[in-house]
Parts: C-alpha cells; sequence; structure tokens
C-alpha cells in the first residue's frame, strides 16, 4: 500500500532533482564558456600579443608601449560591447519566442531591425554620416519607432494584441520598412557602399563611447527581461489561462516587449543587425532547460554572448590580416551546428 | 438571414449536397477578373501606349507588325513572368504556412529564397559583372534547388515535422543570408548595386526566355498543388489525427515539400526573390475568403494581381522606375496591415 502510494512521489522528486542538476551543470558551463570566449577575445588579434604581455597590459597602469593600448583601447571595450550584445540578442530572442509563442520570433520581428535600417540609411543618405558611433542614436531611434508602430497596430483590431497579430503587423511592417530601405539603396550607390557594411552586424571599429552609449539600456532591458520570466511561464499557457491564474496580460506584455525593444534596440545600434543569435541561441537553450522561462531568458543570454565572443575571435583569425564580420561567421558555423542539434533530439517545442 | 447563413450555404441535387462557402468561390472569381483586367491594360502601356482595343486586337493576330512586336515580344514576357512568378509564390507560400501552421513560414524565411540569392549574387558578383543574362537565373535556379534539397534532406527523419522544418530552415536561412552579405561586401560598388536590385526582385527585360521554363513548371506543380489541398487540410489537424483518417504521412509530406520548392525555386529563377509575396498574400487571402488557413487558388490568384498590378504602377505612376519588389512590399504589406487592424476575428494559425 504505502509502495503503491510513494513509488510515483520518489519517482517525481527524482525527475525534478535531475532536471535541476542538469540546469545547474548547463549554467555552470555557460559560465566557463562565456569567461573563455571574453578572454580569448581580449588574448588574441590580428596583432600577436604574448600572454604575458597582455596580462602586463591590463593591470599595468601605464600606456606606453603600442601593446598597451591596442589590449586596452581596442580589445578590452570590443571584448565587454560582444559581451553586453551577446546577452541582449539571447534574451530578446528567448523574451520574443515567448511572447510571440512562435517559433520564427526573430527579435527583430517586431519592427526593430528594419526601423533601425531605415534610420541608418536615412542617416548616410540624408546626413551623410558614416561612422559607427554616428549611427547609434538614429538606430536606436529607428528601433523604438518601429515597435511602437507595430505595437500599435498589432494591438488595435478587434481581437487585441495577440500573439498571431503581432507577429503578423511586425512582418508586415518590415516588409514595408525594408521596401522603404531597398528604394533608397538601389537608387543611391554612395549609400549602398555604407549601408552593406553596417547590416552585416560587426563588432569591429566600435571604441568604447559606442560601449558606453548602449550599456544602460541594455542593463534596464536585462532587468525587465528577468522581471518579466514568471509571466512569461503563465502566459505560455495561454491567455485565458493565465488570466484566470491572476496574471494580468497586458502589463505583462507592455514589459516584455519594452524590454525586447530596450535590448535588441541597443544591440543593433551598437553592432547592426544580428539575427542568428535572437533566433537560434533560445531553441538551442531550451533543448537543455526545457521551457521554463527562469531558466531559458538567463541561459539565452550566457549562450548568446558566448557564441558571439567566440565567432568574434574566430573572425580575427581565418581572415588575417583582415576580419571576417561576427554576424557572417556567427551564422555560418552556428548554423550547422543548431541543424545537427535539431536533428539529434526532439526538440521542446515552445 | 443572418451573415453566417449567407457566407456558408448547403446545397442540395437531389442525392448530392455540398455546402457552398461563397467568398471562396467569389474572391478568386474577383481576383481572376481583376487580373485579366489589369494585364490587358498592362500590355498596353509602357513609352509606346497601345489601346486596349489594339491590344486586344492584335493578341487576336489581326494586329499591326510594329504593335505586334511591342505586344507578344516585349510586354507579354514581363507580364506573364509577373503573372506566374505571382501565382506560384502565392500557392507555394500558402503551402507553407499551411503545413508548418505558422503564418510567417514564408520561403523568405526557410531559405529557399536566400538559396537563390547567393547564387545569382555569386554569379553577379564573382563573374565581375559579366555574367549573362541567362547565367544569372541559372544560377539562381540552382541556388534554390540546392538550399530546397537541403531543407528536404536536413528536416526529413521519416517524415518531415513541420516544426523540424522551420528550425532546420530558419538555420539555413541565417548562413546563406550570411553569405549572401558576405559576397556584397565583397564586391565592387556597381555589382553589388546589381545585384541588390536582383535581391528585390525584378521584371525588366524579361525574354520568353525566362518565361518558358515557368510556364511548364507552373503547368505541372500548380494542379499538383490544388489536388493536395484536402490532404493539407488533414495535415492541419496534426500528424496523429492525419494518421488516423488514413494519410500517408511521409508521402503526403515529402509531396507537399517537394511541390513548394519547385514552384519557388523557379519563380525566383526567373524574376528574383520578389520579397514578401509569399508571406503576405496568404494571410491577406485567408482574411478575404473567411476560411480557417489560406486558401490555395485564391492566394495564388492574389499573388498574381499583386505583382502584376506592383509592375503596372512602376512602369506608369513612378517616376523613376524601381524593381517591382519595392512595390509588391509597399502595396501588398499596408494592405495586410489594414485586414489586421479592421479584422473582427482571432486567428490562431
Amino acid at each position: 500500500m504505502t509502495a503503491a502510494i510513494d513509488a510515483p512521489v520518489v519517482r517525481d522528486t527524482r525527475r525534478r532533482r535531475s532536471t535541476r542538476s542538469r540546469r545547474l551543470t548547463g549554467l555552470a558551463i555557460l559560465l566557463v564558456l562565456v569567461v573563455a570566449a571574453a578572454l580569448a577575445s581580449i588574448a588574441v588579434g590580428t596583432r600577436s600579443i604574448g600572454p604575458g604581455e597582455v596580462w602586463r597590459s591590463l593591470f599595468d597602469g601605464d600606456l606606453s608601449t603600442e601593446e598597451a593600448v591596442i589590449v586596452r583601447q581596442l580589445r578590452v571595450p570590443r571584448t565587454a560591447l560582444g559581451l553586453m550584445v551577446g546577452l541582449a540578442l539571447g534574451v530578446a530572442g528567448a523574451l520574443m519566442q515567448g511572447h510571440t509563442r512562435n517559433p520564427l520570433g526573430d527579435p527583430g520581428l517586431l519592427g526593430v531591425t528594419a526601423g533601425a535600417s531605415l534610420a541608418v540609411v536615412l542617416a548616410i543618405a540624408w546626413f551623410g554620416i558614416g561612422t559607427p558611433s554616428g549611427y547609434v542614436w538614429f538606430a536606436f531611434g529607428g528601433a523604438l519607432a518601429g515597435t511602437v508602430l507595430v505595437y500599435a497596430i498589432g494591438s488595435a483590431g478587434h481581437s487585441g494584441p495577440t500573439p498571431v497579430t503581432l507577429a503578423l503587423a511586425g512582418a508586415a511592417l518590415s516588409a514595408l520598412l525594408y521596401a522603404l530601405v531597398r528604394a533608397v539603396v538601389v537608387s543611391d550607390q554612395q549609400t549602398l557602399d555604407s549601408f552593406r557594411f553596417w547590416v552585416v552586424g560587426a563588432l569591429a571599429g566600435r571604441g568604447a563611447d559606442v560601449a558606453w552609449q548602449v550599456a544602460p539600456f541594455i542593463a534596464l532591458g536585462l532587468l525587465l527581461a528577468v522581471a518579466n520570466a514568471p509571466a512569461l511561464n503563465l502566459l505560455g499557457l495561454g491567455e485565458d489561462v493565465a488570466r484566470g491564474l491572476g496574471q494580468r496580460i497586458w502589463p505583462a506584455r507592455i514589459v516584455g516587449l519594452s524590454a525586447i525593444t530596450l535590448l535588441c534596440g541597443a544591440a543593433t545600434a551598437a553592432c547592426g543587425p544580428i539575427a542568428f543569435v535572437g533566433l537560434v541561441v533560445p531553441h538551442a537553450v531550451r533543448a537543455v532547460t526545457g521551457p521554463d522561462h527562469r531558466w531559458l531568458i538567463p541561459c539565452s543570454g550566457l549562450l548568446g554572448a558566448a557564441l558571439l565572443l567566440t565567432a568574434d575571435v574566430i573572425g580575427r583569425i581565418v581572415a588575417r590580416p583582415g576580419e571576417l564580420q561576427v554576424g557572417i561567421v556567427l551564422a555560418l558555423v552556428g548554423a550547422p551546428f543548431f541543424i545537427a542539434l535539431v536533428r539529434r533530439r526532439r526538440t521542446a517545442t515552445l | 438571414m443572418s451573415t453566417q447563413e449567407l457566407a456558408r450555404t448547403a446545397v442540395r441535387l437531389g442525392p448530392v449536397s455540398a455546402i457552398v462557402r461563397w467568398r471562396q468561390l467569389v474572391v478568386p472569381l474577383v481576383a481572376l477578373a481583376v487580373l485579366l483586367l489589369l494585364s490587358a491594360v498592362s500590355l498596353g502601356r509602357g513609352e509606346f501606349p497601345i489601346g486596349i482595343g489594339d491590344v486586344l486586337r492584335t493578341l487576336a493576330g489581326l494586329g499591326e507588325k510594329a504593335q505586334e512586336f511591342i505586344v507578344l515580344e516585349l510586354r507579354a514576357p514581363r507580364i506573364v513572368v509577373g503573372l506566374l512568378v505571382g501565382l506560384a509564390l502565392g500557392i507555394a507560400g500558402a503551402l507553407f504556412q499551411t503545413f508548418a501552421r505558422n503564418p510567417l513560414a514564408s520561403p523568405d524565411v526557410l531559405g529557399i529564397t536566400q538559396g537563390a540569392s547567393v547564387g545569382a549574387v555569386a554569379a553577379i558578383v564573382l563573374s565581375g559583372g559579366a555574367a549573362s543574362f541567362l547565367g544569372v537565373p541559372l544560377a539562381a535556379l540552382t541556388g534554390a534547388l540546392l538550399a530546397g534539397s537541403l531543407l528536404f534532406v536536413l528536416s526529413w527523419r521519416a517524415g518531415i515535422d513541420g516544426y523540424r522544418l522551420v528550425l532546420v530552415g530558419i538555420a539555413l536561412w541565417s548562413a546563406l543570408a550570411a553569405l549572401t552579405d558576405w559576397l556584397l561586401t565583397n564586391a565592387e560598388i556597381h555589382d553589388a548595386t546589381a545585384a541588390y536590385v536582383w535581391i528585390t526582385g525584378s521584371l525588366n527585360a524579361r525574354t520568353w526566355d525566362h518565361a518558358v521554363p515557368l510556364v511548364l513548371s507552373v503547368l505541372v506543380l500548380a494542379p499538383l498543388a490544388l489536388a493536395a489541398s484536402r490532404v493539407l487540410g488533414v495535415l492541419q489537424f496534426g500528424d496523429d489525427t492525419a494518421r488516423g483518417l488514413g494519410v500517408r504521412l511521409p508521402l503526403a509530406q515529402g509531396a507537399v515539400v517537394l511541390v513548394a520548392v519547385g514552384l519557388v525555386a523557379t519563380s525566383v529563377a526567373a524574376a528574383g526573390p520578389i520579397t514578401f509575396v509569399a508571406l503576405v498574400v496568404p494571410q491577406i487571402a485567408v482574411r478575404l475568403t473567411g476560411g480557417s488557413r489560406p486558401p490555395l487558388l485564391a492566394s495564388g490568384l492574389l499573388g498574381a494581381v499583386l505583382v502584376v498590378g506592383a509592375d503596372l504602377a512602376t512602369r506608369t505612376l513612378l517616376p523613376q522606375a524601381l524593381p517591382v519588389g519595392i512595390l509588391t512590399a509597399a502595396i501588398g504589406a499596408p494592405y495586410l496591415l489594414w485586414l489586421l487592424v479592421r479584422g473582427r476575428r482571432r486567428y490562431t494559425l
């Protein structure tokens, strides 16, 4: 009698413990990966500098040697920016897929990328701006405007902002904005020449100033994202169930979408559009952590950061003395791994 | 009589009875009429305007020599390509969206058109702009077919699960998009511009050489797609239900994906990836017909209307000729947005 009652309970706690230990192991591995990638990003570059020299440049105060300047003024800001952008995109991707309940929910879908692209194109064509730090505010403004429009249209319909109307409004508005981008670019060669390098997505040439410009937005976005996680778990059960469990839908959506806009907008403003992280990383993470957003969101951020930094390092090595942009390396190297992952296990559906 | 009853009437003829959904009949018919009208107007418009009566007389083989050349050799191929590309993309978009049960699943997101872009951009850029006018479509066709087969093979595991198809598709898309971007950043700037025009989708200077393969492909594949419509409806209920209803799953899934890939690949080769038609048109069609999923025939016809109409607009309304792909998005997207804002029904697909 006791055995019959106890058995399922025992099995249940055991399963819970194994999920928990798997998640903790995953988290630990991710942390190690991020640290390793960050160290590699500081140590490796076009110019080979020995580890001892790197160490001295980092912790000695003086900036007299050329190596010290390279390490402290180029590599460290670049690494910090890569870390932030990777975190932001991974987290934004997890949020977006949760809110739209759509595996194709790329954080740029809300009009962020399209809005930023249009703003950058206009900045180049009308104001003649041509540097990454010059693009930042234009891109960020465009991203904000794009999201606000998408959200306004998506929630204007009779049934309010459902996942389907939001996703479709985002896709349609992005289509419209990209059409404008192309109209400008196709008829203006000079603009295309600057734009084609922005649209690839890169960390190169962004100094510490860009990192400081976007840092507050990313920090705020990360806070909102973490706060949004429990509500997102409830929303995943469907809006009606969530409402029945006492979750207020509107505030949760607003918090989540603001976080996505801040994170993805800031990341796009800093580096240009990098679609792969937000689109693919949450799927890979979900296979390990399961659908619980309290785990999914931080782990996606960490994996995003680790991947972005690793791809950046690879990009510096393979095309010496030049560089391959991080967006390109990420997609080309990451895609085969992701496909292998999708094929190997039963993917956790949203 | 309520609107509900108006929308759906049961027709009985002796022992035979069927439910007729009027909007699903009216929308394709109206679309067809608009399409014919637009095509006829489009044949007459251009640098050398020809009245609609003369156009019809030329088509019947009774026109003057000069008009015959302009209408049949210069304008007809362009309009035929536009019409068929719209038709093929509309149908393929509806197939993918229904199959993956996802309104965002279009061949653009799943990597097929990106494959074509890689092929075409590589041909334009690597040859230094010397690629012949037919070399580029061939490269695009190869790219699209390769990407399509990769998508098929990589998502095949004893059948194609819609969810797995989507995940494999986005990975393919991002890798191929990165490759395109890389080619573009390494190109000479005038090659990059030419490549960008191609990526946007253009109907400029299309000849019968572009149209003939497309005609053949649509003649074979579109009826197959329409025939698969019933199976597609069953697949929508989920794999287990479909199997229970007697659908041979791997066969049906494979066939649907292959037909869609074929339609996309041939149309992309002819006109470039005319952006967003495959994404936007099926969603417009489902809202107009009021069905439960994107209707294939209506999607195809509306796609053709959109492309032919956009092409007409680029040639007549705009001060400067733009690639047709810009106009399809600029017309189709606001229309879908308007339908979204006005919509009273909840769509869950």
